[in-house]
């Protein structure tokens, strides 16, 4: 299983692998908010903790079909099946190679884009607190919705289509947080949710994305 | 006959024009695939029962 | 006799043609006696003017949406757990009737609330869960479209309907909490069913039967429709193969 996260790591941090790309996208959005909604400070410190989880959580959907497509196309994942590893194991650590190179990057790198946007002081610790305790959700949950789509030609436009819906209560309980924080208000209520969220998205759903894996290879 | 609806009578009726036409629009097709399909069956089927005809005979 | 017999597709098809008439007519009758009294035959309230006759189909409409998903979950998880075709036919069959309604309950509601709260759209925790319930049907519908093989198709759907309902769910809650957070108190209460008297309320039930039979005889339809397209595919296969 270790060598399966190192196989995965290496193959996203070599050249061509996306790794980066999402960090990109998160800055470009973070970027061309403030163009379109205009450089008043207060607008954008209002609006900031929504941006930057909505921004974390595009990012993050986009790197999301490469989990499994690529083994899927080059016989990997066959291989995958048959080996003495369970399923369930495999996609777990396939969700975490997805958090180390997507989430993670993701949740350092958001008090940066948090000055871009004016997000108030006290706001820039529950920002960090709140990416690094959602997205490993979303990192799981994408594995699911990666895993249904992953015999399909054209998958990518259909597991957003999916998945999205399924962001709704890390976003809410995410960028609440933030919000709470970034006011002073108390943030153990919607954090102790997410928490909660989170642990649940990764003690049921790998084995919902086995299930579904197991299918498309039939 | 047509009962008064004052001022709302565009959200009223806009309301059962919608619902008319959402529910109308499902049953439609409902009642094309329906027959679609029942016509396609048939066809296939009669081409089954000739080819089993065939072979028996 | 258990309900099991009807897993075998000639039987439901069988019991389906006969009651299929019956669903029909039924549904008809309750829905043109609802409608036709609450539109025509009901006073209007004394503060909600003409637009009480909305809830009519609004209610009924917003009810059936959410048991419309409670029924694929149910043949959903029977699918899973003992792969009878038909099961996972009538969830398919379900969908698009769940999705007409939710539509309905979206645009009777913001046709309603336009007069009522002076805007068309408010970010209510209920508007709110239903704009997501309605994004669910649209992923379910389009993964069954997309799969080619029927029973991948309906082993893929299946599990996301299991998990789209934990998070549907989640996302209600998660969706009152959100709202709460913003605006103190909700100044928009949508619970009419609480202050509404017999003259409302005789035809407003008369039509959630009438919505209750028509989802009925339209999944039934729909189904069947189904199970004969699972029989052409199975006869062409076939012909090819000879």
């Amino acid at each position: 299983m270790i060598a399966l996260l190192a196989r995965d790591l290496r193959l996203a941090v070599r050249a061509g692998g996306g790794f980066g790309l999402g960090l990109a996208f998160f800055l470009l959005v973070a970027v061309l908010v403030p163009l379109g909604v205009g450089p008043q400070g207060d607008t954008l410190a209002r609006i900031a903790p929504g941006i930057l989880w909505v921004g974390a959580l595009l990012a993050c959907l986009l790197s999301l079909d490469r989990i499994f497509a690529l083994d899927f196309e080059d016989g990997s994942l066959d291989l995958l099946a048959t080996s003495p590893v369970p399923m369930e194991g495999a996609v777990a650590v396939k969700a975490l190679a997805h958090w180390l190179v997507t989430g993670l990057p993701l949740t350092l790198a958001a008090p940066v884009l948090g000055v871009l946007l004016y997000l108030p002081g006290p706001g820039y610790l529950w920002l960090v607190v709140s990416l690094a305790l959602g997205t490993p959700a979303l990192s799981v949950i994408g594995a699911f919705g990666a895993a249904l789509v992953v015999g399909l030609k054209r998958g990518g436009l259909l597991m957003s289509l999916l998945v999205l819906p399924l962001y709704v209560p890390t976003l809410i309980f995410g960028a609440e947080v933030v919000k709470r924080g970034a006011a002073g208000m108390e943030v153990a209520t919607p954090l102790a949710l997410l928490a909660g969220i989170t642990a649940g998205a990764l003690a049921l759903l790998p084995f919902a994305a086995a299930a579904a894996i197991r299918v498309n290879l039939r | 006959m047509m009962p008064d609806l004052g001022k709302y009578a565009f959200a009223v009726l806009a309301s059962y024009g919608a619902t008319i036409v959402l529910i109308g629009a499902l049953v439609a097709l409902s009642f094309r695939q329906r027959a679609r399909v029942k016509k396609t069956l048939d066809e296939v089927e009669a081409r089954a029962a000739a080819q089993t005809g065939k072979n028996d005979g | 006799m258990s309900i099991w017999e009807y897993a075998n597709p000639k039987k439901f098809m069988q019991t389906s043609a006969w009651a299929l008439p019956w669903a029909l007519a039924a549904t008809v009758l309750c829905l043109s006696v609802g409608l036709i009294w609450g539109f025509f035959f009901t006073p209007d309230d004394y503060k909600q003017g003409a637009t009480v006759k909305i809830i009519y189909l609004h209610v009924p409409a917003a009810m059936m949406a959410i048991n419309a998903w409670v029924m694929m979950l149910v043949a959903s998880l029977i699918w899973i757990v003992r792969r009878h075709h038909v099961s996972a036919l009538a969830a398919k069959a379900a969908a698009p009737v769940g999705l007409t309604f939710t539509l309905i309950a979206l645009v009777t509601g913001a046709l309603w609330g336009q007069p009522m709260w002076g805007t068309w759209w408010a970010w209510d925790p209920r508007l709110t869960s239903f704009l997501i319930l309605c994004l669910f049907y649209m992923g379910y519908i389009a993964l069954w479209s997309a799969v080619e093989d029927p029973d991948t198709a309906a082993d893929l759907t299946g599990v996301l309907c299991i998990v789209g309902s934990v998070f549907a769910v989640l996302s209600r809650y998660a969706v009152n909490f959100w709202n709460q957070g913003l605006h103190q108190g909700a100044s928009l209460s949508m619970d009419a069913k609480e202050n509404v008297s017999d003259v409302f309320w005789i035809p407003l039930v008369i039509c959630i039967a009438g919505f209750i039979l028509l989802f009925v005889t339209l999944v039934l339809m729909r189904t069947r429709t189904e199970i004969r397209a699972r029989r052409v595919a199975a006869l062409l296969a076939r012909e090819r193969l000879a």
